[in-house]
């Protein structure tokens, strides 16, 4: 089979398998956020944190809910690992610099997961499993909470009320994310993956020399680390390490699972607000932007120029050659798409024109499909935008699923929309302005540009996935790229919450044939348009001075 | 040339509002014309808007000005540079050319002021004193008046200012505000007694108690209302400009982290580049014309004769989901009319027609004339008049007893004719010692089902007290107006008819109107308690009235247009004032209100979609000496990297100038569903936009190459 026919292939069954899933899974999810039952275990977790789960929360005390837990997690987390040395299982490692665990900490309660250390040789097992691990389901529950927050604020009508943050949280984490992840784990325990708490094992290489292969709880670490758009690998090498990601199966099962609940979460949006159709508006915008990101890499990774690439049919440096070209571009778009970060291949090592790809899908700002429930809220808010613009084309002032878009609404989502950009390019800016930038690049030239653009636009739109190759652990770099993390995770969550209790005091206007139609193909049109326009061309410069410059030369 | 008064039309012969023809289906909202030379005479105030104090209203256009500012200051500190002189000139133009838009639309509503205040003279009031009797009248100024104060008017006399009429009946010349020449009555009591001041009274002598403190007064309002002093942004004109502001700030974030990548890149731009790149790349041009789309807007009813007291219910006109219609004058003809005459058994058409006649000739009302008109039309029966009946006693029409009619001897025996409302003449013919049959009542219910009124004619003579027969009186629904509320329907706006008719001929009429619903036997609270029901619904409701009655519901109601003929508590009511008195304009009300939201929608889409290619333009540019390979970039060919950013700049600038008419006269409007409307928007001013400039600024490009020394 050729390579292309196998790539086509790839991708078909991945959409058929993400297709499949999308209404059990976006309905279920919906019946999960909108059930008044309690399960024992949940009942057990709201005694132990005080929590009444059946109180209405305002906003505000949303917020300060999402904030107070996300605050304890991040001193929790980089006290873990100060102290990991005491601690049992540590392997012998030393505790991290304050620095790298104040960056670590950001990294994975924003649910970054960037990672400026080898998890292999320098985190212990109870950081890995305790710290790191819990932080892979709860960051990516609250990501949840937020998004199913927004979509009651569609919802309801003359109540400033967006339901309980504790309820929210816990039912995304024990009823959502452990069980698909538990069974996900199982999986990729049967593809090769392995789980254990074993320390090194000393190996003796054909060549004579001695070899150190590191055991852990690597299976289910997996699972969540790409359900959970998370990204954090066990390994250094993330899943291009073997155990993380032994064949082509269990590559193209993380894909699914990075992909899953993101494109699945619009049919719960689409379910809540009792509108299937607005779901898959949604749904379109998403899967029509990551799919032309999927067809841009793989046909430049393909066609790239040179007679080494050509040779080998593709451009496979930094490539597994057990993935080729084809699962390797699939995999970097949907995991630079969704937030995820992990990777399967090093993006350092594509070409100048992909790399600009896998840039511009973190700059949309992780909305196509975007991190879990992050990228539902993201897309939400371009939406509100969207309509904005076509409401008034239709001759009425705007509304969005029967709510007006009046001054307050746009001023939260345009202070929405300005946050990444500001992060990214305030701190790529500030990188290169001083010395510390220049220092950390491994490239010259374009390239090296880059990795520097890469680093910011990664953090800031929780990301994590890195240009490999950039020195990134360094005290400007942690410090930078964390506050990058913590603003571009939590700022952005303090509007979303605004704009749903905003939208949720309103009583909602009734559709008439005058009403825009935001289910139908026009409307997504227009959303991936302004998306394009609004969020991608703030970036151009900046592209064009790095993968541009790079790859049109 | 659109600058005529819209107060005072040319032709004098405006029609009278109720008669005034429907609206032909499917026709577009016209819009003033605009004239090149209006620019012209809008320079000197396009000039005074430069100061920033006026420029901070508009976040963009501030910015662009701060970098007017700096590309001058840059210029002056490297006289040599000619590029710097020129972007630095572009860049005073774009603010110039945002100015100018504002300056034009206002400008019209200046010369409409103008004309009013012409009417407004300083008069002097004859003020009766306190208490004091008739002879106790003093001459004071106009300006001195005090709610509460009553003042004389006499034939010649012009109205001091706005009040009630409290004694007397006058005919008064409303022109002044109207623009109709023909005089209106004003009497004391009643939904006519509303005066305003500046008009003039013709005949009679009325004393009117002063309502509204001076500098408050109707014209005063209105004055402020054209210039646009009273101008506030409305909600989505806010929230607009804070998107324009989010949008703003992002291009500048771009731009200003821009000058460390390129020093990275062995790069580095000057600032006047920078300058230029920021100003191409954030909303101008929707931000030049977002207020004068505003103005144009409220002009553009001004223009119809209506007064929106704000700017939010013209928004909110767009709006409207439901609209509450009155039956008499909006959807039929001002009056029912008589269309048949239907014998009861044993009699015939032309003996009720006689019968009909005889006891309408006292009937002075539009009904009672169409009687006698029809008797005449179909039966041939002429005229009489009341001294041709010897000892003739008419029963003239009155509220009270719905009924008229004469008593007059023929032949020496008495004979009696009635004629009126099915239940006075039955009780009539009934107290003079007939009977009424069930035919009549199955007649009357028939002519009721039908949509019409059935008024009973009865006689008492040498037979005995009976009833002759019924007259069919009709309503004359408007034509065109069945097409009109399909054309709402499909817009997504529901008609409401509200009668006082009882249900049953609401329901024919409505029928035959195509309304969607009605309202009968409508009660001020019924009305009231329908607008709170749709409201509760989230539905927007707009609403006429003209009676005092209906000031509640005008209040109530989120559009509510007060005839200029209502009373002085309605017109303070509702939230606009047609001086035309002319219900349906209600539907005009919302095409305009649709189309200045359209507008807006339409030139933020092109102006957002413009900067596609003005990236092309300006990035190669800048950067292709450093990276040759962002040349390929230069999709457009564009001659040097001067020229280059420079027609971007120039292009950016004139496309304001090219839109002004645009934003002035609205988007073209016609009524169709969202979808077909989105589309059609969508094609013509996003892909448009997309289009367009990659044209303008190619075509700029090569103009300029042919200066010599530049390209």
């Amino acid at each position: 089979m050729s390579p292309v026919l196998a790539d086509v292939l790839q991708v078909s069954a991945l959409i058929a398998a993400l297709a499949l899933v999308h209404r059990p899974l976006g309905d279920y999810m919906a019946r999960v956020y909108s059930s008044t039952r309690h399960l024992r275990v949940e009942r057990w977790i709201y005694r132990c944190v005080g929590a009444d789960p059946d109180a209405e929360m305002r906003w505000p005390a949303y917020l300060r809910s999402v904030l107070a837990f996300s605050a304890v997690s991040v001193l929790f987390l980089y006290l873990l690992q100060r102290v990991q040395d005491k601690l049992p299982l540590s392997l012998g490692f030393k505790p991290i610099d304050p620095d790298q665990a104040f960056n670590t900490a950001a990294s994975f309660v924003s649910n970054t997961n960037w990672q400026s250390y080898s998890g292999e040789s320098a985190m212990s097992h109870v950081t890995q499993t305790a710290g790191l691990a819990v932080q892979n389901f709860v960051s990516a529950a609250v990501g949840m909470a937020v998004a199913i927050a927004l979509v009651r604020g569609f919802t309801r009508a003359r109540t400033g009320e967006l339901g309980n943050f504790w309820a929210d949280m816990v039912r995304g984490t024990v009823r959502i994310l452990l069980p698909v992840s538990a069974l996900a784990a199982v999986v990729l325990v049967a593809t090769g993956a392995i789980q254990n708490f074993a320390g090194f094992h000393e190996v003796h290489t054909l060549s004579g020399a001695t070899q150190d292969i590191p055991g852990g709880a690597v299976a289910s670490q997996e699972a969540i680390k790409d359900l959970g758009t998370n990204g954090g690998g066990f390994f250094n090498a993330n899943s291009s390490h073997p155990f993380e990601n032994p064949n082509g199966f269990s590559n193209l099962l993380e894909i699914f699972l990075l992909l899953v609940i993101p494109f699945s979460l619009p049919r719960t949006f689409g379910t809540m607000v009792g509108s299937a159709k607005q779901g898959y508006a949604i749904v379109a915008a998403m899967g029509a932007i990551w799919f032309a990101g999927v067809v841009a890499v793989t046909v430049t990774e393909f066609q790239h120029p040179g007679t080494a690439a050509q040779l080998a049919g593709g451009a496979m440096e930094g490539k597994e050659q057990r993935f080729g070209e084809g699962a390797s571009s699939l995999f970097s778009v949907s995991t630079t798409m969704t937030s995820t970060g992990s990777v399967n291949s090093f993006h350092d090592s594509f070409s100048g024109l992909s790399g600009g790809v896998l840039l511009l899908g973190m700059m949309l700002g992780e909305i196509a499909p975007g991190g879990v429930g992050s990228g539902l809220y993201g897309m939400l808010v371009m939406a509100v935008v969207a309509v904005f613009v076509s409401g008034l084309m239709v001759g009425r002032t705007p509304e969005y699923l029967g709510k007006k878009i009046g001054p307050r609404e746009i001023k939260l989502a345009a202070c929405y929309i300005l946050i990444t950009p500001a992060l990214v390019l305030g701190g790529t800016g500030l990188a290169m302005a001083l010395p510390d930038g220049k220092e950390a690049m491994t490239n010259i030239g374009a390239h090296g540009f880059s990795e520097v653009l890469y680093a910011y636009t990664s953090g800031s739109n929780n990301n994590g996935s890195a240009f490999a190759g950039f020195g990134a652990d360094t005290p400007f770099f942690n410090t930078t790229i964390g506050l990058c993390m913590l603003l571009g995770r939590f700022l952005p969550m303090v509007f979303v919450l605004a704009l749903a209790s905003s939208l949720a005091k309103q009583t909602p206007v009734p559709v008439t044939a005058g009403t825009l139609r935001t289910e139908k193909p026009l409307f997504t049109g227009m959303l991936v348009g302004a998306i394009l326009i609004i969020t991608g061309l703030t970036f151009f410069p900046a592209l064009a001075l790095g993968p541009l410059a790079e790859g049109l030369a | 040339m659109s600058t005529a008064t819209p107060v005072r039309h040319t032709d004098g012969e405006h029609a009278p509002a109720p008669d005034a023809a429907p609206h032909l289906p499917g026709g577009p909202v016209g819009g003033g014309l605009f004239d090149p030379k209006q620019l012209a005479a809008a320079l000197p105030d396009a000039v005074r808007k430069l100061d920033p104090r006026s420029m901070a209203t508009s976040p963009v256009m501030f910015v662009v000005e701060v970098g007017s500012v700096v590309s001058t200051v840059l210029a002056v500190a490297h006289p040599g540079e000619w590029f710097g002189w020129v972007i630095a000139a572009w860049l005073w133009l774009t603010v110039l050319f945002a100015n100018l838009a504002e300056a034009v639309a206002e400008g019209r509503g200046k010369a409409q002021a103008d004309t009013l205040r012409r009417a407004k003279t300083d008069s002097v009031a004859r003020r009766l004193a306190e208490g004091g009797g008739e002879s106790a009248e003093e001459s004071v100024p106009g300006t001195e008046l005090r709610v509460g104060d009553l003042v004389v008017c006499e034939a010649g006399d012009v109205i001091p200012g706005d009040g009630d009429v409290v004694e007397g009946v006058a005919s008064v010349d409303e022109s002044a505000i109207t623009g109709e020449s023909a005089p209106v009555i004003r009497e004391s009591g009643g939904d006519r007694s509303a005066v305003t001041g500046g008009t003039k009274v013709l005949s009679d002598r009325v004393v009117i108690k002063i309502t509204t403190k001076p500098g408050e007064t109707f014209i005063d309002r209105m004055i402020s209302l054209v210039e646009g002093a009273a101008r506030q942004k409305t909600p989505n004109e806010i929230a607009l400009n804070i998107l324009l502001a989010a949008l703003t700030i992002v291009f500048m974030l771009a731009v200003v982290t821009l000058q460390p990548f390129a020093v990275y890149a062995g790069a580095e731009q000057s600032l006047t580049v920078l300058t230029a790149l920021l100003v191409c790349l954030i909303p101008t041009t929707i931000g030049a014309l977002l207020s004068a789309i505003g103005i144009a807007g409220m002009d553009r009813l001004v223009q119809r004769n209506v007064l929106a007291t704000s700017g939010r219910a013209v928004e909110a006109a767009g709006d409207v989901s439901t609209l509450l219609l009155d039956k008499t004058g909006t959807i039929t003809l001002g009056n029912r009319q008589a269309a048949a005459f239907v014998p009861v058994r044993g009699t015939t058409a032309a003996e009720v027609a006689d019968a009909a006649q005889l006891s309408s000739l006292a009937d002075e009302t539009p009904e009672g004339r169409s009687v006698v008109v029809l008797a005449k039309e179909k039966h041939g029966l002429r005229e009489r008049h009341e001294g041709e009946l010897e000892g003739a006693e008419w029963v003239p029409f009155t509220a009270q007893t719905r009924m008229s009619g004469v008593d007059l001897t023929q032949d020496g025996t008495g004979v009696r004719v009635r004629k009126g409302a099915a239940g006075s003449v039955g009780a009539w013919v009934k107290e003079s010692g007939g009977t009424v049959g069930d035919e009549v009542h199955r007649l009357t219910d028939e002519i009721s089902q039908e949509g019409g009124t059935p008024l009973v004619v009865g006689i008492d003579d040498a037979d005995g007290a009976r009833v002759l027969g019924v007259i069919h009186l009709k309503d004359v629904v408007k034509e065109g107006m069945g097409e009109r509320f399909a054309e709402l329907r499909r817009m997504g706006i529901k008609t409401i008819m509200i009668t006082g008719d009882n249900p049953l001929t609401a329901q024919a009429i409505a029928r035959e109107a195509g309304v969607d619903d009605f309202l009968a036997e409508a009660t001020p609270e019924d009305k009231m308690a329908l607008i709170k029901r749709e409201q509760s619904g989230g539905r927007l409701v707009a609403m006429t009235g003209d009676g005092t009655n209906d000031a509640p519901a005008l209040a109530q109601s989120d559009v509510g247009v007060a005839m200029n003929t209502g009373t002085s508590a309605a017109k303070e009511a509702g939230n606009m004032v047609d001086l035309d008195s002319n219900p349906t304009k209600l539907i005009e009300i919302v095409e305009i209100g649709k189309q200045l939201l359209i507008t807006r929608g339409a030139l933020t889409t092109f102006s957002i979609a413009n900067d596609v290619a003005k990236y092309f333009a300006i990035i190669p540019a800048m950067f292709a000496v450093a990276y040759p390979g962002l040349d390929k970039l230069n999709i457009m060919g564009l001659a040097s990297p001067e020229s280059a950013i420079l027609s971007a700049v120039i292009f950016n600038a004139l496309i304001i100038v090219a839109l002004v008419p645009l934003a002035l006269r609205g988007v073209r409007y016609r009524p169709m569903s969202a979808d077909r409307m989105l589309r059609r928007n969508i094609g013509i001013y996003g892909l448009g936009g997309l289009v367009a400039p990659f044209l303008g600024i190619k075509i700029i490009d090569m103009l300029i190459t042919l200066i010599p020394g530049v390209g």
